[in-house]
């Protein structure tokens, strides 16, 4: 019970660090960037590229992944999704779906459509008892390192000079603008920053959503869940919506193994029909 | 006031849905395939049931403005649907499943209708996708009477009407997808171009106005959505009568993208997007499949990017564009045709 | 007269503040009733209660003596209470002809039929070419809303709440943004509605209120100020201290 709790939270942790940086563009932009989960496989790859074949440390690998995906997402931010900003929720849709079709394709070209896996340290393997519930080492490490990500974030969010910048910018974009912030500049460096965050999450993640080239597709649904329940009016809220979606699909698919996908896309529907801002968002003031 | 005006302005508003020798010639070239390509009636078998489907979302994104993400929702109940009505004989003769398996779906049309009444674009885009991840799950989770992962196999479809034995070569399959789609085309055109669809028109461009005029948006969306939701379904079941079969990834969120893909590329609000997207999408898959069989996909990506980013309006204006001249040359060379109100075959 | 609309203790608050506080009006058949008062005093706010695009958080709405509180917005227009709004509504990819047509076929309860074609009701198309013919659009109604000027749309905007035949007709500023020497004929049509059409005019332009108005409601920071006939209010040292500060500041 418990370890299906901890083990649950570990999920929900990863689902956090993979879906935050989108919560923050649809926030931010109202944009729609269904390609999000294609940033969280190129980090994957990217470090199962350097760890199995390169020999990097796996930690190295990890923040390799963060770096390299944080470019390529500002990269393509500037050169393509800058485009598309202007344009309809369909437009959106059109395009992100688009890149998602070319990654998964490419990542196939490229890679092979056979599931992979990272190789992990012998320390990071393996499950530990204690007070009678089984830990997971690995999963302790995404606990850790997740963890570690969210109270930064948070920290940077609440305290530092860019991080009140950004939530002027989420909360009225035009405001903001008329105060003399970037909102641009203060977006793109966040979508590069979300990006970095979703390839670090799906490399820490191979492990245990496993890694082929229609992860975006499959993941897809889940960012979009953590967003919609958890609104996109801070981080608290994806967080939350995070945990409970990690604990509910865990126990789910242990307990009532028949319906377990039923209970998040149902939790999504419900969310979406009560409180369309989200459930854990703010009441909106207007 | 003048009743000359009056007759002028009847007269006008009866041309609206005057048939244009354009739509005359589009559904000649579709009989002429028949009779000219009998070799390639398996892909024009698909390219049917395809425009159907689109069709079936255009009624609902380019009339009432509802965004939908999970059309295969509908159109993957009907696919299983008349596969089981088939493979346990409940319902033998093809036509009759049909039509079932398209009540069925608009059943669930309308079930899930009030889903979509609510919030922004991004909120139906959401909500149509869960539904259809919810079906497809269920699908998956009773293999007993699905197959499961494995698809339905082992369905056999009776002749049509007990005369028409599908036959290998989608002979006659190409010919009753054809005649499903032209039947409905003419019921939806029909729907178009009547008050109802009018009032869509005006839902879909400001419904707060629309209210304030009198219309109950939320009764028109209902129906237009359970009214599409039957169209998407009877598609599904063209499908699986004549694969006689039926698989998992009717429901997946591949095919809800295809479908918007198939229908940008016609263009949305005037009926033939769909089904001129159905053709231009499978010749498109066609020979990009013959290229590189695995990664046709990519391609795919790639011109979804590339529409978006050069502009739906500026494509759809060139479209615009050949559309008028059409007109013109139509006007030109048919004068005669024009006082005809009442098209032909449109049986009312 | 008999009361034909009548809100009681109407409130609606936005968040924390109160947009309208306890409006309690009634307005007469018949009437040529106006709403005026300062920028940001809640008349909108007021029209869009009664009409059903908002619901209030306190208070009772009554047309012609029955409760319409809780009836959404297109049943308020079926029972006979239209509107215009300040800013253009309108359905700019249809033309003035099949926006005005929408209307009346909604009216006449065949706005959902699907099995007819457009156009093959005589009496709408009739009733559609004398409205079109009242509010000059003859000459532009097989155009595209979207591209007609402004002073068009205007009329559009108007003519599409007449083609409703309400009983009783909220004009938002049916005058706005029109230049001065167009004026005359949106307030003209305004002017020639039948007698028993009871009217509420919201308006900036005290030319125009005095002009029409029989009886006037003052409404400063979402309350009810002051409510009377013309003479009265323009006589009331209140209402002149309202309007002379809002000038002063502006």
């Amino acid at each position: 019970m418990l370890t299906i709790l901890f083990d649950g939270i570990a999920y929900g942790m990863l689902l956090f660090v993979l879906a935050c940086g989108l919560s923050v563009t649809l926030g931010l932009m109202n944009f729609v960037n269904l390609a999000h989960g294609a940033f969280a496989m190129a980090g994957g790859y990217i470090t199962l590229v350097l760890v199995n074949r390169a020999g990097l440390p796996f930690f190295a690998g990890l923040a390799v992944a963060f770096v390299v995906t944080a470019f390529i997402g500002a990269l393509f931010e500037r050169t393509l999704y800058v485009h598309v900003y202007g344009k309809s929720p369909l437009d959106q849709v059109l395009f992100t779906i688009g890149l998602v079709f070319m990654a998964v394709a490419a990542v196939d070209y490229v890679m092979g459509s056979q599931q992979v896996f990272i190789q992990i340290p012998s320390a990071l393997q393996g499950r530990f008892e204690i007070f009678g519930v089984g830990v997971g080492r690995y999963r302790l490490l995404i606990i850790a390192v997740c963890g570690i990500l969210t109270l930064a974030l948070q920290l940077i969010l609440s305290s530092s000079r860019f991080g009140s910048r950004l939530r002027a910018s989420v909360d009225d974009a035009r405001v903001a603008r008329g105060l003399g912030i970037n909102v641009n500049a203060v977006f793109s460096l966040t979508f590069a920053v979300g990006s970095g965050l979703a390839g670090l999450g799906g490399a820490l993640g191979a492990e245990i959503l496993g890694l082929d080239p229609t992860f975006p597709l499959k993941y897809m649904v889940y960012f979009l869940i953590v967003v919609t329940v958890g609104g996109t009016s801070s981080i608290t809220g994806p967080f939350a919506a995070s945990l409970l979606i990690g604990i509910a699909d865990v126990a789910g698919k242990y307990y009532v193994p028949k319906f377990g996908a039923f209970v998040i896309y149902t939790i999504m529907i419900i969310v979406l029909i009560l409180r369309p801002q989200g459930l854990f968002a703010r009441a909106a003031g207007k | 006031m003048p009743p000359a005006l009056v007759g002028k302005v009847a007269h006008r508003l009866a041309t609206r849905a005057r048939w244009r020798l354009l739509e005359y010639a589009f559904w000649l070239a579709a009989l002429a395939s028949f009779f000219l390509l009998p070799n390639r009636h398996l892909i024009l078998t698909e390219i049917a049931w395809l425009a159907l489907f689109a069709l079936s979302l255009d009624l609902i994104l380019g009339y009432a403005g509802i965004i939908s993400l999970g059309h295969a929702a509908f159109f993957g109940l009907g696919s299983y649907l008349a596969a089981l009505l088939a493979k346990h004989g409940i319902v033998n003769e093809p036509v009759l499943a049909l039509v079932l398996s398209g009540l069925c779906a608009a059943v669930l049309g309308f079930a899930t209708s009030f889903l979509v009444l609510r919030g922004s674009d991004l909120t139906r885009l959401m909500v149509t996708l869960g539904v259809a991840l919810i079906m497809r799950e269920i699908a998956n989770q009773i293999p007993d009477i699905t197959g499961g992962a494995d698809g339905l196999q082992g369905v056999v479809i009776a002749p049509i009407l007990g005369l028409f034995q599908f036959d290998i070569f989608g002979h006659v399959a190409y010919a009753y997808c054809l005649i499903v789609l032209f039947i409905l085309f003419l019921l939806a055109r029909r729907v178009v171009y009547s008050p109802f669809g009018l009032s869509l028109r005006a839902v879909k461009g400001n419904p707060l106005r629309a209210a304030s005029i009198g219309i109950s948006v939320n009764a028109r969306l209902v129906t237009i959505y359970t009214f599409a939701a039957f169209y998407a379904g009877i598609a599904g079941a063209l499908l699986a009568q004549t694969t006689a079969f039926a698989s998992l990834d009717v429901f997946s969120f591949e095919r809800s993208a295809d479908l918007l893909l198939v229908l940008i590329i016609g263009g949305t609000g005037y009926l033939y997007g769909g089904l001129i997207g159905a053709v231009i999408f499978k010749l498109m898959q066609d020979w990009i499949a013959n290229l590189t069989p695995q990664y046709w996909q990519f391609w795919i990506g790639l011109v979804l990017v590339l529409i978006v980013l050069i502009g739906r309006d500026r494509i759809a204006l060139r479209t615009g564009g050949v559309r008028l001249l059409a007109e013109r040359i139509t006007r030109r060379f048919a004068p005669a045709a024009a006082p005809v109100a009442v098209p032909p075959g449109e049986g009312s | 007269m008999p009361v034909v609309l009548e809100t009681v203790a109407l409130e609606k608050h936005f968040g924390g503040i109160a947009a309208v506080a306890g409006v309690s009006l009634s307005i007469e058949k018949g009437a040529r009733h106006a709403l005026i008062g300062p920028n940001g005093a809640g008349k909108t706010t007021v029209i869009n209660l009664l009409t059903g695009v908002l619901r209030p958080t306190a208070g009772r709405i009554l047309l012609e003596g029955e409760d319409i509180t809780s009836l959404d917005a297109y049943k308020r227009v079926q029972r006979g209470l239209a509107r215009t709004f300040q800013i253009n509504q309108l359905f700019l990819d249809l033309t003035p002809l099949e926006t005005v047509g929408l209307a009346i076929s909604e009216r006449l309860g065949s706005g959902a039929q699907w099995w007819r074609l457009v156009g093959s009701n005589p009496h709408v198309v009739e009733e559609i070419v004398e409205i079109l013919g009242r509010f000059h659009l003859t000459d532009v109604m097989h155009e595209r809303t979207g591209n007609l000027p402004y002073g068009k749309q205007r009329l559009l905007e108007i003519a599409l709440a007449i083609a409703c035949r309400p009983r009783v007709l909220l004009l938002d500023e049916p005058a706005a943004g029109v230049p001065e020497d167009e004026r005359h004929e949106i307030l003209a049509t305004v002017a020639a509605l039948p007698a028993d059409v009871t009217v509420l005019l919201i308006e900036h332009d005290m030319d125009i209120v005095f002009s029409f108005a029989d009886r006037i409601s003052v409404l400063v920071n979402g309350a009810l100020f002051v409510d009377g006939p013309p003479a009265e209010v323009a006589r009331d040292p209140r209402v002149k201290a309202v309007y002379l500060g809002e000038s002063l500041d502006a």
